[in-house]
């Protein structure tokens, strides 16, 4: 019986020639990712399992990036908890202020993923990677301070959904829209355990930033994984960062699926996701009169150059409503020297938003851009849950960087296509 | 092993943040944890909630993000169990791992209502309401993870593994 590429790389990593569905395998991992707030529980748990040393220094990243530059004493002391095993365990993946990045941009732009890879991050959108056609899936602390001393992590083999993108994607559509309207479809467990294996002609087309967001947010459909088989886009991406060799793994024809579910893109708007759930998606059309206090453009989903360049066509010689802040942050500090280079920065600057250097912070509501009570945000990140950016009675709306640029302008949830009329 | 307490309900999909808020991340203490635990839903459950009192939740418990800090909170108020229809997948992972007992049971759930006084066998995973008197049966774990959680969570498993 065919194989899913899930399975294949799987497979590849317990020693295997394939492994079905449902089955609980010990595998190999290639990289072992942590952030600031996860990998100190997960230090002080590495020090109660007794390994002398950790598996491999040069397979494991650590990212001090959601609380970061340090917004707290606290903070502060989580951070340098995380320096000092670094230093202690000759970990070089130490990223420090500076010289960092929002670990699911900064780690693929690194080469530190590629293609076969098995990727397991104390973070939940490490699913992000699996844009490079690796299988990259979040875990807890305790899941990595077991891989750290092992070198290995228990994995349940999912089954997986196929979905299959069509058609010419209209004008301020991108990944993130696609994602959103396939969370809005199949909901935020539509896709609970499984893999979730995105394939198609549209996909295809679509750039490396638009594949890591559809990735990244498989989480918020309860996926296990995202994967977009490599292609030229990939390899282009890929063989000018990588650190080490990739594995090309692709889908037999005759792998067996749970659920196929195709998606004709030729009609898909900008999307929004109201609150509280990414699930409660809405055409840009369909919005209504829906007023902002803040938008927020960066994030590990939406933080890329490309994100970037995308605000800045909407920004450019416009200003920031007066009622709105509008916030934006390149996804690492690479990614903020060539915005700077092209001009991006000046662009955000003149119509009147504040930029930063890269962290996690207004995303989990941790600092730079949190929000009052009954304030609303447009935002480019990945949930919108409850009290997620900040006030309990605070809400978030979920969109591409080009609704949020607009909404800025307009001081409405509002599509770009309002200000080009 | 069983286990006796109040049952507190909630629907589906209740996430990470909502368990314990980011704005609690600065600390890894399970005690500090514990006096928020699902602070944004529920304001007074760390008042009401006893120890031994077990959490009942609909589908996709626990979703959201990695955040080993939610059943770490969950323990720490005192929850001895959480029952559910399905819970996400990072916090499967992290409750077994960490040994906070979970049990997958979609009919307790329909059948368990808020404030129930109800009982857990969690060698067996019969769940039953002393208030109501109906039994239900949980699925049980596959073998590997009863291996993890019979070594009291995945450190003591990896202990062993490294010879420790």
């Amino acid at each position: 019986m065919g194989q899913t590429i899930t399975q294949k790389i799987l497979a590849a990593h317990c020693g295997r020639q394939s492994v079905e569905p449902g089955e609980l395998i010990s595998a190999k991992v290639d990289l072992v990712l942590g952030n600031d707030i996860t990998a100190p529980i997960a230090i002080q748990e590495f020090e109660k399992i007794g390994a002398p040393r950790v598996f491999d220094p040069e397979k494991i990243a650590l990212v001090p990036d959601h609380s970061t530059p340090n917004k707290d004493i606290k903070s502060a002391q989580l951070v340098k908890a995380m320096r000092d095993f670094a230093h202690k365990h000759g970990i070089t993946n130490f990223f420090e202020i500076g010289r960092m990045g929002i670990e699911h941009t900064l780690i693929p732009d690194e080469g530190l993923v590629v293609p076969g890879d098995l990727v397991i991050g104390a973070d939940s959108h490490t699913c992000t990677y699996g844009a490079l056609g690796a299988f990259s899936t979040g875990v807890g602390s305790t899941d990595m301070a077991a891989a750290m001393a092992l070198g290995e992590v228990w994995l349940k083999v999912p089954e997986a959904i196929k979905f299959i993108y069509y058609g010419k994607l209209r004008p301020w559509v991108g990944g993130k829209d696609l994602i959103l309207y396939t969370i809005g479809r199949i909901g935020v467990d539509g896709a609970l355990y499984r893999s979730m294996e995105f394939t198609g002609e549209t996909i295809q087309q679509l750039p490396m930033s638009g594949r890591f967001t559809m990735c990244n947010m498989a989480i918020e459909a309860g996926g296990k994984n995202g994967i977009i088989a490599p292609d030229e886009t990939t390899m282009d991406y890929v063989e000018q960062r990588a650190k080490h060799p990739w594995h090309i793994y692709e889908s037999d024809p005759d792998a067996q699926y749970k659920d196929v579910v195709e998606i004709d893109c030729r009609q898909i708007e900008p999307q929004v996701a109201f609150p509280h759930l990414p699930e409660n998606v809405r055409p840009i059309s369909q919005v209504g009169e829906v007023k902002v206090d803040q938008a927020f453009i960066g994030s590990c989903t939406n933080g890329r150059i490309e994100d970037l360049r995308e605000a800045a066509a909407v920004l450019k010689g416009r200003k920031v409503h007066r009622d709105v802040r509008l916030i934006i942050i390149p996804g690492t500090q690479e990614i903020f020297l060539q915005a700077v280079r092209e001009g991006l920065m000046e662009i955000f600057i003149q119509a009147g938003g504040a930029v930063s250097t890269p962290t996690c912070g207004p995303c989990l509501g941790g600092h730079m851009g949190v929000l009052a009570e009954s304030e609303r945000a447009i935002s480019t990140t990945n949930r919108n849950f409850v009290g997620r950016m900040g006030h309990v009675k605070s809400e978030v709306y979920l969109a591409g960087p080009a609704v949020a640029a607009a909404s800025a302008v307009l001081g409405r949830i509002a599509s770009p296509e309002e200000l080009q009329r | 092993m069983t286990i006796r307490g109040k049952a507190h309900k909630y629907g589906d999909n209740v996430n990470t943040d909502a368990i314990i808020p980011a704005r609690y991340l600065n600390t890894t203490d399970p005690q500090e944890l514990g006096a928020h635990c699902m602070e944004d839903i529920d304001s007074d459950f760390v008042s009401r909630v006893r120890p031994g009192d077990i959490i009942v939740g609909g589908q996709n418990f626990g979703c959201g993000s990695s955040r080993e800090h939610a059943p770490i909170a969950i323990k720490a108020a005192g929850v001895s169990c959480v029952i559910a229809k399905t819970f996400a997948r990072i916090f499967y992972r992290n409750a077994i791992n960490i040994g906070l007992p979970i049990l997958e049971c979609p009919e307790a759930v329909d059948g368990v209502s808020g404030g129930d006084e109800a009982e857990v066998d969690l060698d067996d995973g019969r769940i039953a309401s002393l208030s109501s008197g109906r039994e239900f049966q949980a699925k049980p774990f596959p073998a590997f993870m009863q291996e993890i959680i019979a070594a009291g969570g995945l450190i003591n498993y990896a202990r062993r593994r490294v010879g420790m």
